[in-house]
């Protein structure tokens, strides 16, 4: 009887937890249009459809073959212009999509929006180059 | 000194001549065979990809990396669940004295599980991908993996009817694994509704927190299945059942329900989330020193049952678990996994588990069942399994160092600030380690499988049978 008490009472704890992470714990500020937000999600689902995790992170979730993406936007090294180029013809590694100029801009939307919420990850790179 | 010697039978493996058969055994063997096929192809395209790091250019006209890691990944994992699957529709008979509730049920899961992974590895060959981690293919087929799963989740709960108070250890573990399989295959879907989908916080918390507990639900099925194995081979009954196993059962739970937090340090969620992720990660401290505290008793044991092909790969299972938990525990502290997070070190982790525990286990519990099925075939290829054996161990070992020393290349280009291609270029001798070290782990892990295939198709006529009252015994196939 113990064990099972104890099982239920581990479960009702994840249930509670679970609840906490689907709402305030993953909450944000960042507002968005309802044109800007179309144009992200539009930019998601191309990242998605063409596998692009495979070779990239966002989080450190995804493969290694390629750069993590979660900071590429406000890279110096990288930015707007190197995630088109690499969108459109490609690299040494990564194949070339030839995305057209409205997948590019929705794909650079949702990176940009990445970006924008990686507040917990910019301060200390800054720190650690410095 | 493995290898050189003629392993003879054990005493566990003469106890295997009295043969106890139930109608579902050929089912389990099935499952065993459709498991090692999974392995071989999901090592195969492994191997490519490995290939793929060191020549950007190899088969990129063909099958690029986009499609060998979803390939390599989906098969990999399936060879766990699917061996361990396997494992089941062969013990749960046995453990409670009964035929399997709904045997047509194993056959459908059956072709239900080929047909949903056919339909998959057609996906990705023509490209069409559902773009999130471990589950890359078109979200509409997790619908299929969950009806497969359907008659595994019957016949496991129907077979046995549950006796709390004296159950053991194992069955709790077997039961977790298949309701959190559920749990978590469901929640790994939250993302197709907006709530999660349009906040990217969320959307990666969520998807870090029910990968990690489905892995967990995954080891669930894995460890359950060696505890019950180390009991049949010790013959002691009272360690799956003592007050101790339990407490490490219920810890173990709570890991796989809360621990997937330090992988979302980065991520911008609630300080407590990290709190509680790092808490949490902390308790696995404990089981370190369980393990520390067993590893003498376990050398020991080793030396006692050095000829059981099970017992040895449960062994090399224990060095892992002991490196990777060792592993996991330092990546979890936040100093440390700031570094850590997005390098091979992670990937490291996550192979050491896979193939030195997972792989280790599941072996071990195959051999155990083709020792019982085939004693004397499987006697007859103990020399190739052990060299198996030995050339996966120290091709992984290299496999894994190879992973942490570009880890290590990989952060110190970070904080030198060095271009990606750069550290890609520095990296390359651990590359050359980590592709031939696979090739290593693909011919110690082959010989295994075609070994396996061989006694699973193989008939042998020469063995008494014991006819269990309550089993069902075919007879006529089997003499």
């Amino acid at each position: 009887m113990t064990k099972i008490i104890i099982a239920c009472f581990l479960f009702i704890s994840f249930v509670v937890y679970s609840g906490f992470i689907y709402t305030r714990g993953t909450a944000n500020n960042i507002k968005l249009s309802g044109s800007e937000q179309k144009m992200i999600a539009h930019g998601k689902q191309i990242y998605q459809q063409y596998n692009c995790q495979a070779c990239h992170q966002i989080y450190g979730l995804g493969g290694y073959l390629g750069p993590d993406l979660t900071t590429a936007w406000s890279d110096p090294q990288r930015g707007k212009y190197l995630i088109k180029a690499m969108l459109i013809s490609g690299g040494n590694r990564m194949p070339a999509f030839q995305f057209n100029n409205e997948q590019t801009e929705a794909i650079i939307a949702y990176l940009k929006y990445v970006d924008t919420t990686a507040t917990s990850l910019k301060p200390r790179i800054r720190q650690e180059l410095h | 000194m493995l290898t050189q010697q003629q392993l003879p039978l054990s005493p566990e493996l003469g106890k295997s001549y009295i043969k106890q058969c139930y109608n579902s055994d050929k089912a389990a063997l099935a499952f065993i065979a459709m498991a090692v096929s999974y392995l071989l192809l999901g090592l195969t395209f492994g191997v490519l990809g490995s290939l793929q790091y060191l020549l950007p250019k190899f088969l990129n006209n063909y099958l690029t990396f986009q499609k060998t890691r979803p390939l390599h990944v989906y098969l990999a994992i399936s060879w766990i669940f699917t061996a361990a699957q396997g494992g089941l529709y062969y013990y749960l008979p046995r453990l409670s004295n009964r035929k399997l509730f709904w045997l047509q049920g194993a056959w459908i899961h059956f072709a239900l599980q080929l047909l949903t992974s056919l339909a998959i590895i057609t996906a990705f060959f023509m490209g069409y991908f559902g773009g999130r981690e471990y589950l890359e293919f078109p979200p509409f087929m997790g619908i299929f993996i969950a009806i497969s799963w359907l008659p595994f989740a019957i016949n496991f709960f129907g077979t046995i009817s549950p006796q709390f108070k004296t159950a053991p250890v194992y069955y709790f573990s077997w039961t977790i694994g298949i309701v959190f399989f559920y749990i978590t295959l469901s929640e790994s879907y939250l993302w197709v509704f907006d709530h999660f989908n349009n906040n990217v916080t969320r959307d990666i918390t969520v998807q870090w927190k029910a990968l990690g507990s489905m892995v967990g639900s995954w080891n669930m099925l894995v460890y359950g299945t060696s505890l019950y194995i180390m009991e049949q081979l010790k013959g002691d009954k009272k360690i799956s059942r003592s007050p101790i196993a339990f407490f490490f059962f219920f810890l173990g739970f709570t890991n796989l329900m809360f621990n997937w937090g330090h992988h979302t340090y980065i991520v911008p969620a609630a300080p407590w989330v990290k709190t509680v992720a790092y808490v949490i990660s902390m308790t696995e401290l404990l089981i370190f020193g369980q393990i520390l505290f067993q590893f003498r008793k376990t050398i020991s044991n080793t030396l006692k049952y050095y000829y059981s092909i099970p017992f040895r790969l449960l062994s090399f299972a224990d060095i892992w678990i002991f490196l990777n938990l060792g592993a996991a525990i330092a990546i979890s502290i936040p100093a440390i996994n700031f570094y850590t997070h997005g390098t091979h070190i992670t990937v490291a982790h996550a192979m050491g588990t896979t193939i030195g525990i997972n792989t280790m286990l599941l072996f071990a519990s195959i051999f155990y069942i083709l020792q019982q099925q085939k004693p004397g075939a499987l006697n007859q290829k103990s020399s190739w399994i052990g060299k198996g054996v030995l050339i996966t161990n120290i091709s992984l070992i290299l496999f894994w160092t190879s992973l942490i020393g570009s880890g290590l290349v990989k952060i110190s280009a970070r904080l030198e600030n060095k271009a990606f291609a750069v550290m890609m270029k520095n990296c390359e001798p651990f590359f050359k380690i980590f592709a031939i070290s696979g090739i290593g782990i693909l011919i110690g892990l082959a010989i295994l499988i075609v070994t396996v295939l061989a006694l699973v198709f193989k008939k042998e006529h020469n063995l008494p049978l014991h006819i269990d009252s309550n089993s069902l015994v075919e007879m006529e196939t089997e003499l």
